[in-house]
């Protein structure tokens, strides 16, 4: 069992949760960066800054994770971003 | 033949052969690199050095020889899909292998012995029947099949009839079937070394030279190289080697999970899926159940292997045939899937004159390993994208010109 640490109810079992894709750097309101939006979408080797929310609770929060090692390094919700 | 064997066998001494020859020294310069030496690359190198006449060609594997989504796969072949232009090209690559065998010189293990899916809803069965349709129309042997048919041609399976999965029908493709996926690599491998081609394992690819919108040289851990075209066929890495030549492909990295029981005696004579349990099994010819179709559900870079996706998968397995309850998993293992947003590869063009795309295979690449070969070959010798492949352009996301397959796989994407 995975854990993900829901920043409202705790840690949970990851199955608890729906992935929702990586936070994204193009704007889809921005004609020049719509097909940025949608087709071209963050894909490192390495720390990703994704969207997930937990469905019971239906909390979304955002996540830092490595791709590679799949270690989660931090979730707060939006905007709450820890120093 | 068997004089000639008899004779080889009395013979004292038997001079020692290997069918890969070993990594060679890398010469400064090439008239083609292929960078991957998965099934892609080979299978290209391969008709770039017989048919096209091309043999000053390096093929540059990271790893071993087809070690990465070559051998990860679960071997399906079929050409049952949504769409007239990845019909056509599927078609093209079952018929490869029909002939692959004999073509090669090199026992593939092709076995074509049709492909059932399942349908345990109303809305499967009407997606059948479109694939069907459109099977029909482009001369590929797919048809709709009642619970009765499905039943005779797999009498241990559970219907369970009344129930939350109820099996309402099929779809038959009779010219599905699985070969042996080492062998096809090797066979290629094998017949394009035999030509002159180099096959430089355990060498990394660490970036490219440019001279505007042409690829000069390709940097290695091992020397540079010039090179005069370039064939980037490098499954889950696409999009990072991509990023080395200078561009952004549309691509995101999800690992696909499957597993293998033990041993059983004969059971099930074709491979069987199901759409909606995401599980789909075949038998093979060693008696192993090989069960495939589970995708991690996030962004992934590690073939790792989870204890989630092994319940999923098994109970999608037990829900088929319960009884297997008892039967031992052997092993378990991942390959990283370079999905696409339409779920098509990417074949032909690069932003770059003198680079060529064979990437966004997904969960579905070993089926194509003899076409898009053949049809890259094509490409590089003649500096021409070929009809067949021009619909799989990567410029078809920026004309929003989709070649949408996502319902056209058990897969769990």
């Amino acid at each position: 069992m995975k854990l993900l640490t829901c920043p409202v109810n705790g840690p949970r079992n990851i199955i608890e949760f729906q992935y929702l894709g990586p936070v994204r750097a193009a704007n889809p309101e921005l004609p020049d960066q719509l097909t940025e939006a949608l087709f071209y979408v963050e894909n490192p080797l390495g720390m990703l800054t994704e969207w997930w929310r937990h469905t019971p609770s239906n909390t979304i929060f955002i996540a830092e994770r490595h791709t590679v090692t799949d270690q989660i390094v931090a979730t707060y919700l939006p905007n709450r971003k820890p120093a | 033949m068997p004089l000639t064997l008899l004779k080889y066998g009395l013979r004292g001494r038997h001079a020692s052969f290997r069918d890969i020859p070993a990594t060679p020294d890398l010469k400064p310069s090439y008239d083609v690199v292929i960078v991957g030496g998965g099934g892609h690359g080979l299978a290209a190198a391969f008709y770039l050095s017989t048919v096209h006449g091309i043999t000053n060609i390096a093929v540059l594997e990271k790893g071993y020889l087809a070690g990465g989504n070559t051998a990860r796969n679960t071997t399906t072949i079929r050409s049952n899909y949504l769409t007239t232009e990845s019909i056509r090209f599927y078609k093209e690559g079952v018929s490869l292998f029909e002939t692959m065998s004999e073509d090669l010189g090199f026992n593939v293990m092709f076995s074509q012995r049709g492909q059932l899916t399942l349908a345990h809803s109303e809305a499967t069965m009407r997606s059948f029947h479109l694939r069907a349709e459109m099977g029909k129309h482009m001369g590929v042997r797919t048809e709709v099949v009642d619970v009765k048919t499905v039943r005779a041609m797999c009498p241990h399976l559970n219907l369970d009839e009344g129930g939350m999965h109820e099996v309402m029908g099929g779809l038959w493709h009779a010219d599905g079937g699985t070969a042996r996926h080492d062998a096809v690599a090797w066979g290629y491998a094998k017949r394009a070394a035999e030509r002159g081609v180099e096959i430089h394992q355990r060498t990394t690819v660490t970036g490219f030279r440019k001279d505007g919108d042409r690829v000069t040289h390709v940097v290695t851990d091992r020397g540079e190289i010039a090179a005069g075209q370039v064939l980037q066929a490098v499954g889950g890495l696409n999009g990072q080697v991509a990023e080395m030549a200078g561009f952004k492909l549309p691509i995101r990295c999800f690992p696909l999970q499957a597993m293998v029981t033990q041993p059983l005696k004969p059971f099930l004579d074709i491979l069987l899926s199901s759409a909606n349990m995401h599980t789909y099994l075949v038998q093979s010819s060693r008696g192993e159940i090989v069960i495939g179709g589970g995708s991690d559900p996030y962004q992934l870079a590690s073939t790792r292997s989870t204890l989630d996706q092994k319940e999923h998968l098994a109970e999608g397995v037990l829900h088929l045939f319960p009884f297997l309850h008892k039967v031992k998993l052997l092993r378990q293992w991942a390959g990283i899937t370079d999905m696409t947003p339409d779920y098509s590869p990417i074949m032909g063009a690069s932003p770059m004159r003198n680079y060529w795309l064979d990437c966004g295979w997904g969960t579905w690449g070993f089926k194509a390993t003899p076409v898009a070969g053949k049809r890259m070959a094509e490409t590089i010798a003649t500096g021409r994208v070929p009809d067949i492949l021009l619909p799989f352009d990567m410029r078809r996301f920026d004309n929003f010109a989709l070649l949408n397959e996502m319902g056209a796989t058990a897969a769990s994407h």
